[in-house]
């Protein structure tokens, strides 16, 4: 009953969401289109760093793959066959990455995840400047971005729909022991190293396919507009105020911030980086489990207290 | 350019990597931080001996007198204010490596808003004795090799502060065992405080260098941070003499790099290096298998 209700809320959600275009005009698209893409983004982080804890800081690394792949091939190939070929670079580098980190200590993959956008930036300029000869791309599709905010739409459902069966499956469970204790995991007989590296590998490619599909709204593409670290860091601060363990997390993280970053992106051009950047610090030291991990925290422990004094405190906290 | 030119080149570059991942050896090694605002503390340091190099009377080499003390101060209040309560409020090692990465993540973002506010996001450089000196066969800026120079006489006097001083020897046991540490009665939490701001105080020692033979911008820091991770993990964590072996090794191969292939492809080249390190030998050249 709660559950089919449930479904029918989002199902309306959803539907409704779709219909905006129709009601907005250029500046309203422009928004929505801006934030669905945030909240895929960081559903689709969350997808593997939320349960695993291996934060991954590359995501504007595949996000650029997946944009840069648009600008190249989008005159050459039907625009269906463009994304197909974004999702696959995203994918063998993903795969690269995770066969040569995820079976190490998880320190050296966020290490290695670190510099890889400021790596594929330089070796994509490098090739632009030594091959073709050009720096920067101009970007002209034949559709207006409401068809960009549906396709993103649509991947942004497709995500969340992932990370509600991962969750209900042998999968989450595994990802879960992975998370809380890999030697435990590693011990049960779980293949940890090839649970983590299927995972990471079709965040990053949600990751580029939002990339590839938000690619048209920029018009002109070069290296640095696409492989801005800032998309990393929202990416990363929206999942983890909102609880990156929990699958709505993300979203109840991304949409705060986004409107909080476009404010101040409006207003103060200049200091975001500063604001975002303490605001993020300050996320770590209050609400280490997110906002939702936070209410749950205090859910429990009033409903401990309210339930028999008697009884040892709750000390079920909330791994994520 | 000649093999020599190249060589020495390469040398200076690489004195001065040995030198900042001496810096974060320390920290991850010792105050167990993993820093990735490392390389925007450095750049820092480039834009404060760009500053005080400026003062009358001044010059690169007394603003060190300057920029250092105030690296460690700057390092001792992140620590104090920013990390050591995750210290304490961390259950285990790994809850730790999460938060404090999480952390200088966001305190990278404020740096470098911080410096673009101050600076501009254009190349930066200033001119100290940019002279020829014929050294070898070959002509190299005295510049370059005073950065060399400084970067060892730096790097050895830190070695030899740490195993040869029983305050280094101390600092030395929290990075074998933090747990034994204690029970001989040191002091873990002000040692571990004491190593970050070292390392800060270094990386500030590395940005001076930097800035006497270097352009160097607002948002550099990552590239720096990437690289001195990689010396430091190809050198084995908590190994200062392998940081300097590791920090020469890579200097010389991305000069070779840039001189004979291409400038655009040194941090492929460092990616290389570190991928064959992760594959073959991920506890480091110097480091044991455990």
């Amino acid at each position: 009953m709660m559950v089919a209700f449930s479904f029918t809320a989002l199902a309306a959600i959803f539907a409704a969401l779709a219909a905006a275009p129709f009601f907005l005009g250029t500046y309203g698209i422009g928004f929505l289109l801006g934030l669905v893409g945030y909240v895929t983004l960081a559903s689709a982080w969350a997808l593997f760093s939320g349960p695993t804890r291996y934060v991954s800081l590359a995501t504007v690394a595949f996000f650029g793959i997946g944009a840069y792949t648009v600008a190249v091939l989008y005159e050459t190939l039907p625009s269906w066959l463009v994304l197909v070929v974004a999702a696959l670079i995203g994918l063998v580098v993903a795969l690269l990455v995770g066969l040569s980190t995820l079976r190490l200590a998880g320190v050296y993959f966020v290490i290695f995840t670190f510099g890889l956008a400021e790596l594929i930036r330089q070796l994509v300029t490098w090739y632009e400047v030594n091959i073709t000869g050009t720096l920067g791309r101009y970007l002209f599709v034949d559709y207006g971005p409401e068809v960009v905010y549906w396709k993103l739409l649509a991947l942004c459902a497709v995500t969340l729909a992932i990370g509600y069966f991962i969750k209900r499956s042998r999968w989450g469970l595994a990802l879960k022991m992975i998370g809380d204790d890999e030697v435990v995991a590693e011990h049960c007989g779980l293949p940890t190293a090839r649970v983590k590296l299927a995972l990471f590998a079709a965040s990053s490619v949600i990751i580029t396919l939002v990339g590839a599909i938000q690619a048209p709204r920029w018009t002109y593409i070069e290296p640095t507009i696409v492989f801005n670290p800032t998309i990393s860091f929202l990416t990363l601060i929206m999942a983890l105020l909102g609880g990156a363990g929990r699958l709505w997390g993300p979203v109840v993280g991304a949409v705060p911030l986004f409107l909080l970053f476009e404010w101040l992106s409006a207003n103060f051009p200049d200091h975001y980086s500063i604001i975002l950047g303490l605001l993020f610090i300050a996320i770590v030291f209050v609400l280490p489990n997110g906002v939702l991990g936070f209410f749950e925290d205090h859910w429990n422990r009033l409903r401990a207290r309210r339930s028999a004094g008697s009884n040892e405190p709750s000390q079920d906290k909330e791994v994520g | 350019m000649t093999l020599t030119t190249t060589l020495i080149a390469g040398l200076v570059l690489g004195g001065t990597y040995a030198l900042v991942a001496m810096g974060l050896t320390l920290q991850y090694g010792i105050a167990r931080i993993m820093n990735l605002a490392y390389g925007d503390m450095i750049i820092t340091a480039a834009f404060a001996a760009f500053v005080v190099q400026a003062l009358p009377s001044m010059n690169p080499l007394t603003g060190l007198a300057i920029v250092v003390p105030g690296g460690f101060i700057f390092g001792y209040l992140v620590y104090v204010f920013l990390l050591s309560p995750l210290v304490k409020r961390a259950p285990d090692k790994a809850t730790l490596e999460v938060d404090s990465i999480l952390t200088t993540f966001g305190l990278l973002f404020v740096i470098q808003g911080v410096l673009l506010v101050l600076f501009g996001s254009n190349y930066t450089s200033y001119t100290f004795l940019n002279v020829p000196v014929s050294i070898f066969g070959t002509t190299v800026a005295a510049n370059r090799l005073i950065a060399l120079v400084l970067a060892l006489t730096i790097g050895l006097m830190f070695y030899a502060l740490l195993t040869r001083t029983r305050w280094g020897t101390a600092l030395r046991a929290v990075a074998v065992s933090p747990q034994s540490a204690k029970l001989v009665g040191i002091n873990t939490d002000r040692a571990a405080a004491v190593a970050f701001a070292m390392g800060t105080a270094l990386a500030a020692a590395g940005g001076t260098v930097i800035s006497m033979y270097q352009t160097f911008t607002a948002t550099g820091g990552v590239v720096f941070t990437m690289k001195a991770l990689i010396v430091v993990i190809m050198g084995g964590v908590g190994n200062l003499l392998g940081a300097l072996t590791a920090g020469l090794v890579l200097g010389i191969v991305e000069t070779t790099v840039s001189t004979y292939l291409d400038p655009g492809l040194t941090l492929a080249a460092t990616y290389t290096i570190f991928l064959a390190v992760l594959l073959w030998r991920p506890e480091g050249l110097f480091g044991r298998r455990v």
